[in-house]
């Protein structure tokens, strides 16, 4: 255990703010800005394709629920190093963090956007209004809770900055309560993601409609943390010309592959038991996306079967996106490909709302470069960092 | 024949002696009745030289358990005006309430017009009649009415019912029908031509003379003998309340804010729905706009339809026979909602392709360009 | 002291298949039906299609016209939506001679909110803007809670709540049964201005007797059908005969019964009203919810607790290192 210490401190990267990537990403957050000011002003009939058939459309599907997921780096990655104290990990905690802290409030800015009476949203956290046997309200105090826990969790970065060392000590001391919050909230209310089908009955095809939801979209958040370390991981070090940690993902992959497997046998074995596997042989599109969704999640077992496999950046790096997608479009199946209120409706996301999403994800990068570059969060080396800083 | 050489025609011209009307009249009014039968233009022509020319034919009429409404409706006839028209155009050799004569001699002339005009006069029949008995509830002459309709109709050219007693036994026949009236047609045995109502319109009686007169035969019947001019559409078909209908407003007591406005009568109890007549289109008493029960502000009673006048009571809902939900009425299944258009069917194929090719960029460019931290953590230099 | 990840995982696992297998003791029943609940019985044979109804109840809600047609001349909604409460929907097969015939006839259905008994909209509703009326069990929107997640909209088994998309200030609308007019001592406006009766006020247990009577009577069968209010007998009943009914009076028992009953000659799959189960889905989600989260949070605060404890440790194990760098 002693030997879980000895990696090189966190700091700025440093370098120039106006690249060519950051005016793209800063134009992409640009529109989708100005999208939202005619959403807000003629209300999101305006600017977006959601009806009464489909009145949750990617706003929520995407930017929330699966957003939220892939910003399940920082709990995955907790998780590995505070509670399983795997301390190997411990120079990915807060590049993860940083991510995750992104992920996490612009999913809560998305809410916002999405919500119809935006203005009565503190109506959910009210005693007299809050409703505690709605699935919806257990997810948004969760999320918001935990918002507020990473901040607290991630602010060691900027308290160092900020040469605030006293308050950073302090901090410290209670930050073993901070992290066993950060473990159980998202353990909530990305379970509750899931639960928030439940009440959809009917509406949800046998092939995603389960009381396991919880379970499903736990266990793919866990995994989808894993894959997203990995993948951005192999971003940063491209994007940032910086060594990739060969070991660590690794034997991060093998942790993700014992979480995947886990997650497949209890998924079919639900299907199993619920009388619902053959539906998957029913043609049309449910069960096309079916295989598309269980392919995307088998093909990393198949891809990092081998130890050697684990061995190769490319390979991970594939596996790792095939199994963010696999999450992606499993939650696209439950919330809109599986989902009919009744026939005759139709939903594809409008141009104005694609550019919303893609403004925020636009924003996710741009805001993770941006602090990168000026708080000490990846763990450098002297020749990295002046390899980064004359780029 | 255009207008002109009909104008000049010399029968026409006698025409307008005789009957103290100019020509001009004289062709408004057939050109009316060819539109109430629906008949095309060139009928005009055809109907008034019948009318001008023509024998005037003879036209026994019977009455029997009716009330006379029928014969009151067509004296208030304009156009034509009973005395000026009717009577010269056709020849009444027989009608109880318009001849100045009675008893044996009005009876004697009925059989003298019989027999001289024998194939060749129309019967017209107006009352329902009575068959319980042997039918002695009706007798005229010491005959009963039964033996009266047969001997009249055995030399008949044609026998129409006029009303709806004589159609299909109207209010006499009213359950439990104490004296067991029927109609002209089932006292004869067959489907006879019938213009039902309670008055009927004279112009559809009137139109249905000419028609015969002009072409040697009747208009068009249904399959129950009623000249589809004027029965074939429900009244509700053509009814001026019936954008209130279709808008559901509805008058729901006599008086009340609806009803002043000349909303919808069905609720209380409008026969419209399932009811045969034109009167929405044809009015009744050339007295104008909305002279008839349901624009005066009264529903509908059905008095054409057999089973609904003096059947159903006045304020029961009507049947809505034969109503189809008209096009546009909301389905069960409306397609609702935006699918992919081609701008954001592009756009999405756009991002995926860039992510794709992204994606399989960087997975070449790792572990070709990108440096690999290979050592384990004990190895590295403690910083 | 770390658990191996072997372990933890086996423990999740098994205490995941314990929960979905969760004991009864937790499981939420389905809520019951309050004695005096007011609805609706609406028998599809009655109705006419006249939509008297869809007037009526968009003047007592203050509702502008909704058009489906270029020529905007009058109110012609396609469905219920921001603007729409209540509907009138045919169904057409074949050559749509006969009423309420299965085949080559047609058939109408009202749609509007059917005030389950155990609503899935309450259920779902984060701020109680949905609420269940606990005398009249009328379902209720309050817009002045409401935050417009629209979660409602989608968790309704019968797609009632709809939403505003084409404005700033947007609200969900659906039927609220005219419960703003019971104090001036009126009811819902589309069975007083129904023609035939098709749509009936009342209380539901009335309601449900009359539904029974009417399935018990051959078809053909004079009877007297009331209009209006059943409780009251404000309007004049008419006589007819009975169609050939279906032996289903539904609303009795789909998702725990709703307090809008209806009677049809037509399959009500056919006419747009799904096939649901006696369970309602608000108690399925309630009971996982309860079953992870109640009891104050049992299990929840329980996990914390071990996390607390295998984090401190560890924590502690790392901020030594640190302090020790520093």
């Amino acid at each position: 255990m002693s030997a879980s210490h000895n990696h090189p401190a966190p700091a700025p990267l440093g370098g120039p703010l106006w690249t060519p990537t950051t005016k793209i990403l800063a134009a992409l957050v640009a529109i989708a800005g100005v999208i939202l000011l005619v959403r807000f002003i003629f209300g999101l009939g305006a600017v977006t394709n959601i009806n009464d058939g489909y009145t949750w459309g990617i706003w929520v599907v995407y930017d929330v629920v699966i957003g939220s997921a892939f910003a399940c780096g920082g709990y995955s990655v907790a998780l590995l190093v505070y509670i399983f104290n795997k301390g190997e990990y411990h120079p990915m905690v807060r590049p993860a963090l940083l991510a995750s802290l992104f992920g996490y409030t612009l999913a809560g800015a998305g809410v916002i956007f999405d919500l119809g009476r935006y203005w009565n949203f503190w109506h959910i956290f009210w005693p007299g209004y809050a409703q505690p046997n709605s699935v919806m309200f257990e997810v948004a105090v969760c999320i918001s809770a935990y918002i507020v826990v990473m901040w607290i969790e991630f602010s060691p970065a900027f308290l160092e900055k900020l040469g605030m060392k006293d308050v950073k000590k302090k901090l410290n001391k209670l930050l073993f309560f901070i992290i066993a919050l950060g473990t159980l909230l998202p353990s909530m209310h990305q379970s509750s993601l899931g639960s928030l089908l439940v009440v959809f009955g009917y509406q949800v095809h046998p092939l995603w409609q389960s009381i396991l939801l919880p379970l499903f979209y736990l266990m793919t958040a866990l995994t989808i943390g894993f894959a997203v370390v990995i993948f951005e991981a192999c971003l940063s070090s491209s994007g940032f010309k910086r060594p990739l940690e060969m070991h660590l993902l690794g034997k991060l992959s093998k942790v993700m592959l014992g979480m995947l497997a886990a997650y497949l046998v209890v998924r079919f074995g639900d299907l199993l038991v619920r009388g619902a596997l053959l539906s998957m042989f029913v043609p049309g599109i449910e069960a096309l996306m079916f295989w598309v969704e269980t392919a995307l999640f088998v093909a990393p077992l198949v891809l990092l079967w081998k130890e050697q496999s684990r061995r190769q950046p490319a390979r991970l790096f594939i596996a790792a996106s095939s199994l963010m997608l696999a999450g992606f479009i499993l939650r696209i199946n439950s919330f809109l490909v599986g989902y009919e209120t009744g026939p005759g409706w139709h939903y594809f996301p409008s141009v104005s709302e694609i550019m919303v999403s893609i403004g925020m994800i636009a924003l996710e990068v741009l805001g993770y470069i941006v602090l990168v570059r000026y708080l000490p969060i990846m763990s450098g080396n002297s020749e990295s960092a002046a390899v980064a800083a004359n780029k | 024949m255009d207008e002109n050489t009909i104008e000049n025609d010399e029968s026409l011209v006698a025409l307008e002696k005789r009957l103290g009307m100019s020509r001009r009249s004289f062709l408004q009014l057939i050109t009316a009745m060819a539109a109430t039968m629906g008949l095309p233009n060139d009928a005009v022509a055809a109907m008034a030289k019948a009318v001008a020319t023509k024998k005037r034919p003879s036209v026994i009429w019977l009455h029997f358990q009716e009330c006379t409404g029928c014969t009151e409706s067509l004296l208030r006839a304009e156009h034509p005006t009973l005395e000026k028209l009717i009577l010269d155009i056709i020849s009444l050799d027989y009608h109880e309430t318009l001849f100045a004569a009675a008893g044996h001699q009005a009876e004697a002339a009925r059989r003298a017009a019989m027999k001289a005009n024998k194939g060749k006069y129309i019967l017209v029949v107006e009352g329902a009649i009575p068959t319980k008995d042997n039918g002695i509830y009706c007798k005229i002459g010491g005959q009963t009415a039964i033996e009266m309709l047969k001997e009249c109709a055995a030399d008949a050219a044609a026998v129409i019912a006029i009303g709806s007693c004589a159609s299909w036994g109207g209010m006499p026949a009213t359950p439990p029908n104490p004296t067991g009236a029927k109609s002209a047609g089932e006292v004869l045995g067959k489907v006879i031509p019938n213009i039902p109502g309670c008055p009927p319109n004279p112009y559809n009686f009137l139109s249905t003379v000419v028609h015969f007169l002009t072409f040697g035969k009747l208009p068009d019947v249904d399959d129950i003998g009623r000249p589809k001019f004027a029965y074939s559409r429900l009244i509700h078909e053509n009814c001026e309340r019936r954008p209130h209908f279709d808008a559901s407003r509805f008058a729901m007591e006599f008086g009340d804010a609806g009803h002043k406005q000349g909303w919808c009568l069905y609720k209380l109890g409008c026969k419209g729905p399932e009811t045969y007549a034109n009167c929405p289109a044809i009015l009744f008493g050339d007295v104008g706009n909305a002279s008839w029960p349901v624009g005066t502000g009264h529903p509908c009673i059905g008095c054409t339809e057999k089973g609904i006048a003096f059947t159903k009571p006045i304020h029961a809902l009507a049947d809505l026979k034969t109503m189809r939900p008209p096009v546009g009425f909301p389905r069960v299944v409306e397609e609702q909602g935006v699918g992919a258009t081609i701008g954001a069917a592009v756009l999405t194929a756009a991002v995926a392709g860039a992510a794709f090719g992204a994606g399989a960029q960087m997975a070449k460019n790792l572990g070709k360009n990108v440096p690999l931290d290979e050592g384990k953590p004990e190895e590295r230099k403690p910083s | 002291m770390s658990i191996s990840r072997r372990d933890f995982l086996k423990g999740a696992l098994a205490g995941g298949a314990m929960l979905a297998t969760a004991a009864p003791a937790e499981a939420r029943e389905n809520l019951t039906m309050p004695d005096e609940a007011l609805g609706l019985l609406y028998d599809s044979t009655l109705c006419i299609g006249c939509k008297a109804c869809v007037a009526a109840c968009k003047d007592v809600n203050d509702m502008p016209p909704e058009f489906s047609s270029e020529s905007q001349l009058w109110d012609t909604p396609l469905d219920i939506s921001g603007k729409t409460l209540n509907v009138i929907k045919v169904y057409q097969d074949g050559n749509s001679a006969t009423k309420d015939s299965e085949k080559d006839g047609f058939a109408y259905m009202k749609v509007s909110c059917l005030h389950c008994v155990d609503p899935s909209c309450v259920s779902a509703c984060p701020v109680s803007a949905m609420t269940k009326d606990p005398v009249t069990g009328i379902v209720g929107y309050d817009k002045d809670a409401c935050i417009g997640c629209r979660y409602c909209v989608a968790a309704c088994p019968f797609g009632v709540p709809r939403f505003q998309y084409d404005t700033p200030l947007p609200q969900i609308s659906k039927c609220q049964l005219c419960k703003h007019r019971i104090g001036e001592g009126k009811y819902a406006a589309c069975a007083e201005v129904c023609p035939t009766g098709a749509t009936l006020y009342g209380k539901v247990k009335t309601l449900k007797a009359e539904a029974k009577r009417r399935v018990a009577l051959k078809p053909g069968e004079e009877t007297s059908f009331p209009r209006g209010n059943l409780d009251t007998h404000d309007q004049s009943p008419h006589t007819a005969k009975a169609a050939k009914y279906l032996p289903q009076v539904y609303g009795e028992k789909e998702v725990g019964g709703t307090q809008m009953l209806k009677l049809s000659a037509v399959p009500f799959e056919k006419l747009g009203m799904p096939t649901l189960p006696e369970r309602s889905y608000a108690a399925t989600s309630e009971t996982m919810q309860h079953t992870l989260y109640g009891n104050a949070l049992a299990l929840p605060l329980a996990f914390l607790g071990v996390l607390t404890y295998v984090a401190k440790r560890n924590v502690k194990h790392h901020d030594d290192a640190d302090d020790s760098k520093e």
